[in-house]
């Protein structure tokens, strides 16, 4: 039985979540999206850990370790190493003013709210209340990934994106394959932001490329 | 009833006298922050006292404008400061306060510093006036915004009745009220004009906005000025310690016993909050003004969305 | 329900750790040469297993079962991965020859193809709505990779916009199926029978019915992605356009057809949900618009493999309508078509990938006289093209006529739109065909070289096997089949 208290924080670390969405469309320089990601992914694990406390289900744990080791930790820093080597343009580049992203994003926020709480009038106060604030990170997520042009901020969009995927998979009770699934997501993000922007870094220092190497030496 | 009169009149005069304490108190640590040693926390009042006693010189081209400024500018806000609560809820003006009042006394204060500012006819002064008003136009929204997200959680607009909800417990750890803190800090910001939004420290006339307007101003003018500041810096903190901490403020129906525990309450939360705002603008540099329709943007979207999640709190 | 991973005498052991163990053996071979052979032998493995399948259905456990539904498209993957590893083995010979590929990539290409295989077919036998998704979300992950496997500026901008785009569409697939999740939580407890399908449908009528609605949605939409429905169909083009063609067949055929399944399986579960919205008008818009949409593109496309990309955008679009439509006979022809699309896109890369390497051009512009200059494959080219454009009497023109027939029996409104699409893109497929099949053949560079007679030989066995099938299904279908068809279409309502 979930008192007062536990649901109220579970919505406040939700909410913090939320509020890290909207900080990613708030801000100009590449470096403080990166920073505002990694604390995003914090809010995320805090949540996850929160949840397993909450429901009495260990494999969340393992999701909150993977929250906080791999997206808070790992791949900020991966990205901010990869913006210094490829030296790409530190400020960001937005298709819509930062200030009608935000009204958008509010609407967004105003619209899954909308959506979600007259539909699952059943379920229990707290999964309804995270499943809202969940969609909400994802739709903001995705105006994130629509209104940047930069490979960087669309990358950071689409795991803000998952972030609040995680979000609602921790929040629905008891659900199985929670661990798995973000671990497929984490393998996924890492797997092509590095087979990418590796061939970007081999392109932009034309450095070994064996193939070439391989042309010379007269075999076939 | 003599109780609350008397308290209210001891809030009045609370707040003059304090203002300029909390202000050279911020003062101080942000100068020890820096590595200095820093004026006295009393040097405001020798300020004061110095300007009270020069001779005020006005230009020309000044109307009957510049000189009514400073008094209806004081007098708005001190009026304003005394429906914000302090050290106890039991005051005879309760009843008539009301935080979208407050609200309009402060707009009605920095209208006349804006017309002050245009009315000698520099150029200083109007870059100030038109900057004061841009911010206006965006923190007073939100701060509305607050009031409402605050007023629709507790049912009423009086800050005293806010205070007691709060104090009632009966609100948990509110996600609504959260995100009202955060906006109303951010609207504190802007309308006391600290960093990010306004250097009172500037020499430079270009960074102004607060100080452009006042440039022309010497003397008991000034004096009157600078204490408008002060106290409007105190109504905020106030308002924000009263409103997210009223813990020992007391109590209508205490006596002086109480009322002085909330004095001592009161006295502690204004210095640590003013305390907590000096390392926060030693920490941070001010922002270009065209970031200020960002910032304070939102702030209102943050006081929207406090009301938002106060409705999917009900729901559920 | 018994134990979770099936154990040895079950075929479904079979036709999964085959492909996934021939991955981790592919990624340490050597040689591109035997890997290649290899490959072959290893997905004939996956055939057999899948034809063990079809003769003797395991019981479901709470991970796999195996229906009506997806036995056959079992046996179909399992069939065109076979078949498209034959021609892997002659077409990547002489890529190699050309330079374009090297041993190391060569490598990851067979594992990942493998790979690919094993989330295909862990898809389709999943019990676990979550399994499902994870296996299409890992095959969203292998084609990326080999989609950029020839690292030009095109094809990493290609893999870029497929990644992105499918990415997103997999995360709001995901979110659906959380929902859906929860609908059944209440009725059938926490854990892993509320994402059991085989135990979701029975109770599905107890679900709450907004929640499903606001679930299919995200679904339609995060799946719909990777089917390549209208508007969210721009990652198709380039992705086919700019992989290894071989890749391009099994994304056309196979995966395209994965995911619609998982579309399927969903709508299946709001059918049996009396109460729920029918899904029915937005599968038709966005089927109808992907018809149109692709078919208007077809006429002004200038390189073979985006123009055979769009002409998979049209087909799905009309398989999409046909389940829009709903009732048996549309289900029916949805079905079939989603078989003959599978047999025939396959067969058109083949010729496609073989008729590209032989003009050393993938412009349609360039490429003239096909049945002059390669009688075998240029005829076979144009066979092909006449099935999927829908010619009678082959397949695809019967799971058309049937689609058409029904709508204008239902929805005569409807039909019109229907059909001039579907003229459309037969106008547009048949003129480029004849353009390049026909005429005087331009002089042939030699960048490929010539792969030997018998491997060849090999190639077009594979190739007719596609075909054949498709001719004779305008006239004869196995009975069999037909009954796989109608009872699943009796369940997709």
């Amino acid at each position: 039985m979930l008192s007062h208290y536990s649901y109220d924080i579970a919505h406040l670390i939700g909410a913090t979540v939320l509020m890290a969405g909207f900080a990613l469309l708030y801000q100009r320089r590449l470096q403080a999206v990166l920073n505002t990601f990694a604390f995003q992914a914090l809010a995320l694990a805090a949540a996850a850990g929160w949840q397993a406390h909450v429901q009495n289900a260990p494999h969340l744990w393992v999701t909150a370790g993977i929250a906080l080791v791999f997206k808070a930790i790992l791949v900020p820093f991966a990205l901010h190493w990869l913006v210094k080597e490829l030296g790409i343009h530190r400020a960001v580049e937005t298709a819509l003013s930062i200030g009608w992203t935000m009204i958008v994003g509010v609407a967004l926020v105003a619209l899954s709210i909308m959506l979600v709480l007259p539909v699952t009038a059943n379920a229990a106060a707290l999964t309804r209340e995270s499943l809202a604030l969940a969609m909400s990170v994802v739709l903001l997520g995705l105006l994130m990934m629509i209104t940047r042009h930069n490979a960087v901020t669309q990358v950071v969009g689409f795991m803000a994106l998952e972030n609040g995927l995680i979000l609602a998979a921790v929040s629905a009770k008891g659900m199985p394959l929670v661990v798995e699934i973000s671990v497929a997501f984490s393998v996924l993000v890492a797997m092509t932001l590095f087979g990418i922007f590796f061939f970007r870094i081999r392109e932009r220092f034309d450095s070994l490329d064996l193939q070439y190497l391989e042309t010379h030496r007269g075999d076939r | 009833m003599t109780m609350a009169m008397l308290w209210q009149v001891l809030h009045i005069l609370l707040i003059v006298a304090l203002a300029p304490l909390v202000t050279g108190w911020v003062r101080l640590v942000k100068s020890r922050l820096n590595g200095r040693c820093g004026p006295s926390p009393l040097q405001p009042y020798r300020d004061l006292f110095r300007l009270l006693q020069k001779e005020s010189v006005v230009a020309h081209s000044a109307s009957w404008v510049f000189r009514a400024a400073p008094y209806i500018t004081f007098a708005a806000i001190w009026l304003a400061a005394c429906a914000v609560p302090t050290f106890t809820l039991n005051m005879a003006l309760v009843p008539a306060a009301d935080l979208i009042a407050v609200v309009a006394l402060l707009g009605l204060a920095r209208f006349w510093t804006a017309l002050a500012g245009m009315d000698v006819g520099t150029s200083f002064g109007g870059l100030g006036s038109s900057r004061e008003m841009l911010i206006a136009s965006l923190a007073e929204p939100a701060m509305l915004m607050v009031t409402f997200s605050l007023s629709l959680l507790s049912g009423s607009t009086s800050p005293a009745r806010i205070m007691m909800f709060v104090l009632s417990g009966n609100i948990g750890l509110s996600v609504s009220l959260g995100l009202a803190l955060v906006a109303l800090i951010m609207v504190a910001l802007a309308e006391t004009g600290r960093i990010p939004i306004d250097n009172p420290a500037t020499h430079l006339e270009l960074t102004m906005v607060h100080e452009a307007m006042l440039l022309e101003y010497s003397g008991r003018h000034l004096a009157m000025m600078d204490m408008a500041a002060m106290v409007r810096l105190l109504l905020f903190l106030a308002l924000i310690g009263g409103v997210f901490l009223p813990f020992g403020i007391g109590l209508p129906g205490g006596g002086p016993a109480q009322a002085a525990v909330g004095l001592a309450a009161f006295l502690a939360r204004t210095f640590a909050l003013a305390s907590l705002m000096a390392v926060f603008e030693t920490s941070i540099a001010k922002m270009r003004v065209f970031r200020y329709a960002d910032f304070l943007g939102g702030a209102l979207l943050l006081g929207l969305l406090a009301t938002i999640f106060h409705y999917v709190s009900e729901a559920v | 329900m018994p134990v979770l991973i099936p154990e040895a005498a079950n075929p479904l052991f079979w036709i999964l750790a085959f492909p996934l163990g021939g991955a981790g053996f592919l990624a340490v071979l050597p040689s591109w040469r035997q890997a290649a052979i290899v490959n072959v032998a290893i997905s004939i493995g996956t055939f057999i297993g899948s034809l063990a399948l079809v003769a003797h259905r395991p019981e479901a456990t709470r991970l796999f079962f195996i229906d009506d539904f997806n036995v056959y498209l079992v046996l179909l993957t399992a069939f065109v991965g076979v078949t498209t590893a034959v021609f892997s083995a002659a077409y990547i010979g002489r890529e190699v020859r050309a330079r374009r590929l090297n041993a190391m990539r060569l490598r990851f290409y067979h594992s990942m193809y493998q790979a690919f295989l094993f989330t295909m077919l862990l898809a389709l036998t999943a019990n676990n709505t979550g399994v499902m998704w994870v296996a299409i979300e890992a095959a969203t992950l292998a084609t990326v990779l080999l989609v950029s496997l020839y690292r030009t500026k095109e094809a990493i901008e290609a893999a870029w916009k497929y990644f992105i785009l499918c990415s997103v569409g997999i995360g709001l697939a995901l979110f659906g199926t959380i929902l859906v999740y929860l609908a059944a939580q209440p009725v059938m407890g926490d854990g892993p029978d509320a994402m059991a399908w085989t135990l979701m449908i029975g109770r599905a009528a107890e679900f709450q019915p907004d929640l499903l609605n606001l679930a299919f949605v995200f679904l339609l939409v995060g799946y719909g992605t990777k089917v390549g429905l209208a508007p969210l169909h721009a990652w198709l083009p380039d992705a086919h356009a700019e992989g290894p063609t071989p890749i391009s067949a099994v994304l056309s055929g196979v995966l395209l057809n994965v995911a619609l399944y998982a579309i399927l399986r969903f709508k299946m579960l709001i059918a049996a949900n009396g109460h729920t919205l029918t899904p029915g008008p937005l599968m038709v818009t966005m089927g109808l618009s992907s018809l149109f949409l692709s078919a208007f593109m077809l006429y002004r496309r200038g390189d073979i493999k985006r123009l055979f990309a769009y002409s998979s955008i049209e087909h799905m679009g009309v398989i999409t309508f046909a389940f829009g439509m709903g009732g048996p006979v549309a289900n029916f022809a949805g079905l079939l078509h989603m078989t003959m699309h599978l047999l025939t896109k396959s067969a058109v890369f083949f010729a496609v990938g073989i008729i590209a390497q032989n003009a050393g051009t993938k412009h349609i512009g360039d490429i003239r006289g096909l049945t002059v200059s390669h009688p075998f494959i240029g005829w076979g080219f144009l066979v092909s093209v006449l099935a999927i454009a829908g010619l009678p009497p082959m397949g695809v023109f019967m799971s058309e006529f049937l689609v058409l027939s029904s709508t204008f029996a239902r929805d005569p409104l409807l039909a019109a739109p229907l059909a001039l699409g579907l003229l459309l893109a037969f106008g547009a497929l048949i003129s480029r065909a004849s353009q390049m099949a026909f005429g005087t053949p331009l002089a042939r560079p030699t960048l490929y070289g010539r792969e030997s007679p018998m491997v060849m030989t090999f190639v077009y066995t594979a190739f007719a096997l596609h075909i054949i099938p498709v001719m004779v299904a305008g006239l004869y279908l196995p009975p069999d089949l037909v009954r796989w068809f109608q009872s699943v279409a009796k369940m997709l309502g």
